[in-house]
């Protein structure tokens, strides 16, 4: 009997003694979290994929509360996620604006020719790192896909030698930007439409020789433009989405093709 | 204290034979000169000519343009042509001065003039050596004012003269310590003012015996510096082996040789100082080897900074019997960078040109086999790495293994565990790849952090 007492006593006293230390450091040792940090926790897909460039959802939800990421970080959560983030910030909703990848060359095995037969990794930031460019433009894409194999939604398919987004498929998640060494591909919005597929700064007639479809700077394409979106900076031409109507008259006149429209 | 020799290494076939005996000739260009601005490591030239400009050789047309950065000087008289984007040997386009070559080399004003070096002092020497536009001529290109102006002159204990020359087929350093052994002493004599408590010491693999008995007979009259004969092995003309092979120290690659005591010049960088220094001429000239098995007469020559690749190829008889090199090469083949285009210019770096009917690249590709972990590329890196993980680690992308575990960035891309390779894996590519992409990721992320603050 007297066994039974001195247990419960024991066990009573223990159980007073813990609780009041952990309620003591509990409040002593009290980690502030915002609010809004849990909620946007709650909201963002929960996948840890990574493809915000922070260590997971938890790291983001850390940064978007703290103001160093936007509402819109999260790529696979994308509008939706974006606008109840917003909600949970009291942010507007205006720069959750969908965006996608899209390469700027049309070089394929046709328009362009091999220069040099280029042995080894077959690697874009390798290639680029050789003496022995393989491709007879300097500024063209090289076709090996590093961008592919970093696009978590496999939306890069490399044809004839130049690779080309799905934008269906792209959440805009900017890996293939990084991964690109010819710094080829941008985000831009998913509504636009008509794009400059040459990043080829040279003048004319070097890209005439380098490609059969290099932007060569002739300034048609800033004379059709109603929107003046248009401008050529040295001899290539570049689109200002902000201005930009989709109306395709550019592409039309465009003696090179380089600009592609639809 | 100092050891026979370094850790690892590798015995690649010399083909030196080809123009070991072939003594310097002197070759003045005839054809236009281009002068790329970044020859160097560091901030490129800034120009100081515009086209239509009368230059003299010896004139300065573009100035350092940071501290890291170096002097361009022409090395030809004649009219600025252009200054334009031409390709460089590296393979991209990169701005240069083009000068229309008037054929006559006549020098600018004060040029040629002897001068006692006791005379200077310290500051004026490296003066002397910043307009004159020198940078390590061994291959890497550092400009030579800063790596001989160190925080602490006195930390320095030794001088070194690398006259190793490990790369197969070259053969111009042998050829200029042979040539020019007294003069280059003087030119470590200058050095070695500037590092008080210094020792110079002459760094030459034993292939070379009549350099070394040249080096010796010239040496006698400089108390400070001795010859240090050592057995050939590939990288022996590293910096870091060099070291290690003098000193006995081996070092991180965040440190500097200057960190250990230590400052290491190329031979040919040591002579261009002498001729700065004593002779008041400017980096004009250097010793080019134009070798391989696929042209007609492997040669030496003395020529001018600036000339083309193709015409250096034309004075030694073109391609043999006519037929195009499979494998053309700044450099030798282990440590050079492939080239396409021969109207490149010859730099102030590069040592050779190396044309080869092979592309041995290409025949190894075609033997290429998955690793069979034998284990050789660990036994041969001079550095102590472990290539065959670091492959691994760069097939899966895993940057942070690849740098903080395997220490992948002290990887020095000598070449050797890529030459040992049975399975011929292009591990020396992966590992230039790797290092690429992390200083990338360095950068991206020092731009980030100094956007926060």
């Amino acid at each position: 009997m007297s066994a039974i007492v001195i247990a419960t006593v024991v066990i009573g006293v223990i159980g007073i003694v813990v609780g009041v230390a952990l309620v003591y450091i509990g409040n002593k040792f009290h980690v502030e979290v915002d609010e809004r940090e849990t909620a946007i926790r709650e909201v963002l897909p929960g996948n840890n994929c990574g493809a915000c460039g922070y260590a997971g959802c938890d790291a983001v939800a850390a940064a978007i509360v703290s103001g160093e990421a936007s509402a819109s970080a999260c790529p696979v959560g994308g509008a939706p996620v974006a606008e109840k983030i917003n909600a949970i910030m009291g942010t507007s909703a205006e720069a959750a604006e969908r965006r996608v990848a899209f390469v700027r060359c049309n070089g394929s095995c046709d328009n362009t020719f091999v220069r040099n037969n280029y042995v080894g990794i077959k690697d874009c930031r390798a290639a680029s790192l050789s003496g022995l460019q393989p491709w007879s433009c300097d500024y063209g894409c090289l076709g090996f896909g590093s961008c592919a194999t970093v696009c978590p939604q496999n939306a890069i398919v490399v044809k004839d030698g130049v690779a080309s987004v799905d934008h269906e498929s792209c959440v805009g998640c900017g890996l293939c930007v990084k991964a690109c060494p010819k710094k080829l591909i941008e985000l831009v919005p998913y509504k636009q439409k008509t794009f400059v597929r040459c990043m080829n700064p040279d003048k004319g007639k070097d890209v005439k020789a380098a490609c059969q479809t290099g932007c060569i700077g002739c300034r048609l394409c800033t004379k059709q433009c109603e929107a003046g979106a248009i401008s050529v900076e040295g001899s290539l031409a570049r689109i200002d989405y902000s201005l930009c109507t989709n109306c395709g008259k550019c592409a039309e006149k465009c003696p090179q093709k380089s600009i592609v429209t639809g | 204290m100092a050891r026979r020799t370094f850790r690892g290494g590798v015995h690649p076939i010399g083909h030196k034979e080809l123009t070991k005996d072939a003594d310097f000739e002197l070759y003045l260009p005839k054809e236009e000169m281009v002068y790329p601005l970044n020859q160097h490591i560091g901030r490129p030239a800034s120009p100081v000519v515009k086209k239509g400009d009368a230059v003299l050789a010896g004139q300065i047309i573009a100035e350092a343009s940071a501290f890291v950065s170096a002097n361009v000087v022409s090395s030809c008289s004649g009219k600025v042509k252009a200054v334009e984007k031409r390709r460089s040997i590296g393979g991209s386009m990169v701005d240069c001065i083009v000068i229309e070559n008037d054929g006559l080399f006549e020098n600018a004003p004060g040029v040629g003039e002897k001068r006692d070096p006791s005379a200077l002092t310290n500051e004026e020497i490296l003066g002397k050596i910043k307009d004159a536009g020198i940078i390590g001529m061994g291959g890497a290109g550092f400009p030579t004012h800063v790596k001989l102006a160190p925080k602490n002159a006195d930390a320095i204990r030794w001088v070194i003269a690398n006259g190793a020359e490990c790369e197969p087929y070259i053969t111009c350093d042998d050829r200029l310590m042979r040539a020019k052994a007294e003069q280059i002493l003087q030119g470590m004599d200058v050095m070695l003012r500037l590092f008080p408590n210094a020792e110079g010491v002459v760094v030459i693999e034993d292939n070379k015996p009549e350099a070394i008995a040249e080096m010796q007979k010239a040496a006698q009259k400089h108390d400070r510096i001795r010859i240090q004969p050592c057995p050939v092995k590939y990288p022996q003309g590293g910096e870091r082996s060099c070291i290690s092979v003098v000193a006995g120290i081996e070092y991180k690659i965040t440190q500097l040789p200057a960190d250990v005591g230590c400052v290491v010049e190329n031979v040919g960088t040591i002579y261009a100082i002498y001729q700065a220094v004593c002779e008041s001429t400017p980096l004009m000239e250097r010793g080019v080897t134009i070798t391989g098995d696929a042209v007609t007469r492997p040669c030496n020559l003395m020529t001018r900074i600036g000339v083309s690749c193709n015409e250096l190829l034309t004075y030694a008889g073109g391609f043999k019997d006519g037929v195009q090199a499979a494998k053309m090469m700044a450099g030798g083949p282990m440590m050079g960078i492939a080239f396409d285009n021969l109207t490149v210019p010859v730099q102030k770096n590069n040592n050779a040109l190396t044309f080869l009917r092979t592309d041995e690249v290409v025949e190894a590709e075609k033997l290429q086999t998955n690793c069979i972990r034998c284990g050789r590329c660990n036994r041969v890196c001079p550095m102590g790495l472990t290539p065959q993980m670091m492959s691994a680690a760069f097939a899966k992308r895993d940057y942070d293994r690849y740098e903080n575990k395997l220490h992948g960035l002290e990887c020095i891309s000598c070449g050797s565990c890529a030459f040992i390779c049975p399975a011929k894996r292009p591990l020396t590519q992966e590992f230039k790849v790797a290092k690429a992409e992390i200083m990338a990721i360095k950068r991206e992320q020092q731009a980030k952090e100094g956007a926060k603050k």
